[in-house]
C-alpha cells in the first residue's frame, strides 16, 4: 500500500493473517483516505468528535452498583470482555447449538476463513455517501471481537458482556455475526467496556434470517463511546435492535442499514436517560433498496441539568425499491430549560409508491398528567418518573422477548429509584 | 371535617378573580352537594382545595381537619385524605392503570407511616372493587384512562376513590355523560363508601344524581361565592325553576 505502519492515529496494525491482513490493510488505507472526523463536518455539526479521536482517552472511573446486572435471570451463553480483552475464565464456552463463536483474535491469525468478505465489507459498504472514518479506524485497529456464525435458532442468546475495570482503558471491539438463510439468534450487549468504548458490529442476515440486537451502554458516568452498527438484509428477513442507554459522558451510536431483498423489516430503537455531563448522539442511515421492506426508527431521549440529545436519521429509498413503508420517530423529553435536543430528520425518496413518515418532537412533562399523580398522593419526584418511563414505553416495546423488555425495565426503575433515594 | 373561610382565589397568570370569598363547612360524615351555573367556580375550588398549580390564593383559608390545606403540597393532600374526582379525567398514556393505582396506595401509605400493601394483597382488593364497579381486567391493564369511554373514566375514578378510602372526597360533575346505568353504578360505588367518618362535597348539575346519591345540605354557587345553602329540596327547585330566580333574589 506504500503506507506507513502507524497512520493519522498512530496506532500499528495487529498481527494478523492472509485474509484479516488484507481488510486490516484496506481499513487503514481508506482511513488516510477520508482523515479523522473534524468540527467542520457536516456529519458531526451536533457532536464533537475530539475527545473520541485524541490520541489517549480521558480517564473514567469505574461505577460500582450491587444492583443486579442486566440479563441476571435470563439463560445465555456470556462472553466477557474486560476493558476491551476476551476474558475466556469470566466467559461460559463458546458453545450453542447451531451457532459458532469464534474470538477475533485467534480467527485473525488464520489465513482463510469465513468473515472474509464480511470483516470491514459491510462496514465499507456504509461509507457512501457519508464518510464514518471511526469506523474504519474500528476495522484496521480492532485487537479483538467475536465472529459468530448462525446455521440454526439459537434457543438462547449470546450475551457480550462489557466490563470496565482501568480508569484509563481504550478498547476497540469489532463483530461480526452472519445468520445463515433461515437462521435466528438473539445477541444481547451490556456494560460500559472502557473509558473510551469504539465498537463496530456488522450483522449480515440472509434471506429469511431473524436477529434481534438488545444492548445496554454501561452506566459509568465519564465513560465515552462510539459505535457503529452495519447490517445489510436479505429477502424476507428481520433485524430488531434496540439500546437503552443512560449515563456516560458521550455517546455516538451509528446505525447503518441496507435492505436489499423484499419483504424485509427492519427496527431501530433506543431509550437514552441523560442528567447533567451527558451528550447522547443516535444517526441512522436506512437505504432502502428492495421491493416491499418495512422500516421503524424510534429513539427517546430523557434529558436534564445540561444534557445533550442528537438525532440524525435519514431513510434513503432508491428508485426500485417500490411499496417501501419508512417510519421514523424521534422524541426528546427535557425535563428542565437547560437540556437540549438537536434534531435532523431527513427523507431521500427515489421511488413513487412509498409511505414514509418522520416526525420528531421535543417537549416537557405534561403538567395535568403530573397533577392527576399527585392529587392521588404520589410525590412529584415519583410521578415524573413514570412519565419518564412512559415517555420511554414506545422505544422500549420494540424489544420483542418480554423477558427481555421487563428485565429492561425493571433496570430504568431500579436506577430512577436509586436517583430517588 | 372540611372547613373553608372566605376563600378568595385569582389566576395567576391572570388579573382574574375566580372565587371572591367562598364559606363553606363540610362537617364529618356528611353528603354536601354544590350547583350553580357554568363558569361560576365549582371547578375551580375542588382544583384550589387539591392543589393544583396556576392559582393564587389571595384570602381566606381552608383547612382539612385542622390541617392548613393551602400549605401543602397537592401529594400531602392526598395523603392528608383529601380525593377529587376529576370532571374531566387525565389520560396518561404508558402508565398502566393498575401500577398507577399500586404506587399511588402505597404513596399514601408510605406517607402515613404505615407498611405498604404487597403486590398480592392489593391485587386481591382491586379485583374485589373492580368487579363491583364492572371494570374489567382489561381495563385493569390499559395505560390510565386511555381509550376509555366517558363513563369508564368516571367508574376508574370512584374505583381510585375507592381504593385510596379517603376521609374527604370531591367529586366534580362526576354524573356528567352518564347514562342512566352508569350513573347508578357510579352512585352505588358512592354510596358503599358512605361512613360517619367520611365526607363528601358533590358538584353536579343536576338533580338527578341527587336521587341517588342523597345530600344533607345543598348550596348554590354563582360567580365565585355560595349565594344559598338548603336542604335537599334546593336542589329541586333548581331542577324546576333554573338559577334565575334564586340569582334574582340575591340581587
Ligand atoms: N386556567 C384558567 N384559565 C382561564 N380561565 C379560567 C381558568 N380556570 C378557570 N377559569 C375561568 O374561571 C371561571 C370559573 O371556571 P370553573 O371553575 O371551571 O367553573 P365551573 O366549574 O363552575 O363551571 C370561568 O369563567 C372560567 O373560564
Ligand atoms: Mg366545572
Amino acid at each position: 500500500m506504500g503506507l506507513p505502519d502507524t497512520d493519522v492515529t498512530g496506532r500499528s496494525l495487529p498481527q494478523s493473517g492472509a485474509w484479516a491482513k488484507a481488510a486490516r490493510e484496506d481499513a487503514q488505507a481508506r482511513l488516510h483516505a477520508m482523515g479523522l472526523p473534524g468540527r467542520r463536518d457536516e456529519y458531526w455539526k451536533y457532536t464533537r468528535p475530539d475527545t473520541l479521536i485524541a490520541d489517549d482517552p480521558a480517564p473514567a472511573a469505574v461505577f460500582h452498583t450491587d444492583e443486579a446486572p442486566l440479563y441476571d435471570g435470563i439463560d445465555r451463553v456470556k462472553v466477557v470482555f474486560i476493558d476491551g480483552v476476551f476474558d475466556a475464565a469470566a466467559s461460559d464456552p463458546l458453545e450453542l447449538a447451531g451457532v459458532e463463536i469464534e474470538r477475533l483474535e485467534t480467527a485473525a491469525q488464520t489465513d482463510i476463513h469465513w468473515a472474509k468478505g464480511l470483516y470491514g465489507t459491510l462496514e465499507t459498504n456504509g461509507q457512501t455517501p457519508v464518510a464514518r472514518p471511526l469506523a474504519a479506524l474500528n476495522t484496521a485497529y480492532a485487537t479483538d471481537g467475536v465472529l459468530i456464525r448462525v446455521t440454526g435458532k439459537a434457543d438462547k442468546p449470546v450475551s457480550l458482556i462489557y466490563r470496565h475495570e482501568n480508569d484509563a482503558s481504550d478498547a476497540i471491539l469489532h463483530h461480526v455475526v452472519k445468520l445463515e438463510a433461515g437462521a435466528d439468534l438473539t445477541l444481547l450487549e451490556n456494560g460500559p467496556a472502557a473509558a473510551r468504548f469504539n465498537k463496530v458490529l456488522e450483522v449480515d442476515v440472509a434471506d429469511g434470517a431473524a436477529f434481534h440486537h438488545v444492548r445496554a451502554q454501561g452506566r459509568d458516568h465519564e465513560r465515552q463511546a462510539v459505535t457503529h452498527i452495519f447490517a445489510r438484509l436479505g429477502r424476507e428477513s428481520t433485524f430488531k435492535s434496540f439500546t437503552m442507554t443512560v449515563n456516560g459522558r458521550l455517546t455516538r451510536n451509528e446505525c447503518v442499514i441496507e435492505l436489499t431483498g423484499d419483504d424485509a423489516v427492519a427496527h431501530v430503537a433506543g431509550a437514552a436517560m441523560g442528567d447533567g455531563e451527558f451528550h447522547h448522539d443516535d444517526t441512522v442511515f436506512i437505504t432502502h433498496d428492495a421491493v416491499n421492506c418495512e422500516s421503524r426508527q424510534v429513539f427517546k431521549k430523557v434529558l436534564r441539568n445540561g444534557a445533550t440529545g442528537v438525532f440524525q436519521g435519514k431513510i434513503l429509498v432508491k428508485p426500485d425499491a417500490q411499496k417501501t413503508d419508512g417510519y421514523q420517530k424521534s422524541q426528546s423529553l427535557l425535563l428542565d430549560d437547560d437540556a437540549q435536543f438537536y434534531a435532523k430528520p431527513e427523507l431521500e425518496i427515489y421511488a413513487d409508491d412509498v409511505i414514509c413518515s418522520h416526525g420528531s418532537t421535543t417537549g416537557a412533562i405534561d403538567d395535568e398528567a403530573l397533577f392527576y399523580l399527585r392529587s392521588r398522593g404520589v410525590p412529584e419526584v415519583l410521578a415524573t418518573d413514570l412519565l419518564v418511563l412512559a415517555f420511554l414505553a414506545e422505544a422500549i416495546d420494540e424489544i420483542e422477548d418480554e423477558a427481555i423488555a421487563e428485565d429492561v425495565v425493571s433496570r430504568l426503575d431500579a436506577w430512577l429509584q436509586r436517583r430517588r433515594d | 371535617m372540611l372547613n373553608i373561610k372566605g376563600l378568595k382565589v385569582k389566576l395567576e397568570d391572570e388579573d382574574k378573580q375566580i372565587l371572591k370569598g367562598v364559606d363553606l363547612e363540610v362537617p364529618a360524615g356528611a353528603v354536601h352537594a354544590i350547583m350553580g351555573p357554568n363558569g361560576s367556580g365549582k371547578s375551580t375550588l375542588s382544583y384550589v382545595l387539591s392543589g393544583r398549580d396556576g392559582y393564587e390564593v389571595t384570602g381566606g383559608e381552608a383547612t382539612l381537619d385542622d390541617e392548613n390545606l393551602l400549605e401543602l403540597e397537592a401529594e400531602e393532600r392526598a395523603a392528608a385524605g383529601l380525593f377529587l374526582a376529576f370532571q374531566y379525567p387525565v389520560e396518561i398514556p404508558g402508565v398502566g392503570n393498575m401500577t398507577f393505582l399500586r404506587t399511588a396506595v402505597n404513596a399514601q401509605r408510605k406517607a402515613r407511616g404505615q407498611d405498604e400493601m404487597s403486590a398480592t394483597e392489593f391485587l386481591k382488593v382491586i379485583r374485589a372493587k373492580a368487579k363491583t364497579l364492572k371494570i374489567d381486567a382489561d381495563m385493569l391493564k390499559r395505560p390510565v384512562n386511555v381509550g376509555f369511554s366517558g363513563g369508564e373514566k368516571k367508574r376508574n375514578e370512584i374505583l381510585q376513590m375507592a381504593m385510596l378510602e379517603p376521609k374527604m372526597c370531591i367529586l366534580d360533575e362526576t354524573d356528567s355523560g352518564l347514562d342512566v346505568d352508569a350513573m347508578k353504578l357510579v352512585s352505588e360505588g358512592v354510596n358503599a363508601l358512605r361512613d360517619k367518618g367520611r365526607s363528601f362535597l358533590v358538584i353536579t348539575h343536576y338533580q338527578r344524581l341527587l336521587d341517588h346519591i342523597k345530600p344533607d345540605v345543598v348550596h348554590i354557587m354563582a360567580n365565585g361565592r355560595i349565594v344559598k345553602s338548603g336542604g335537599p329540596e334546593l336542589a329541586l327547585e333548581v331542577e324546576h325553576n333554573g338559577y334565575a330566580d334564586i340569582l334574582a333574589e340575591m340581587a
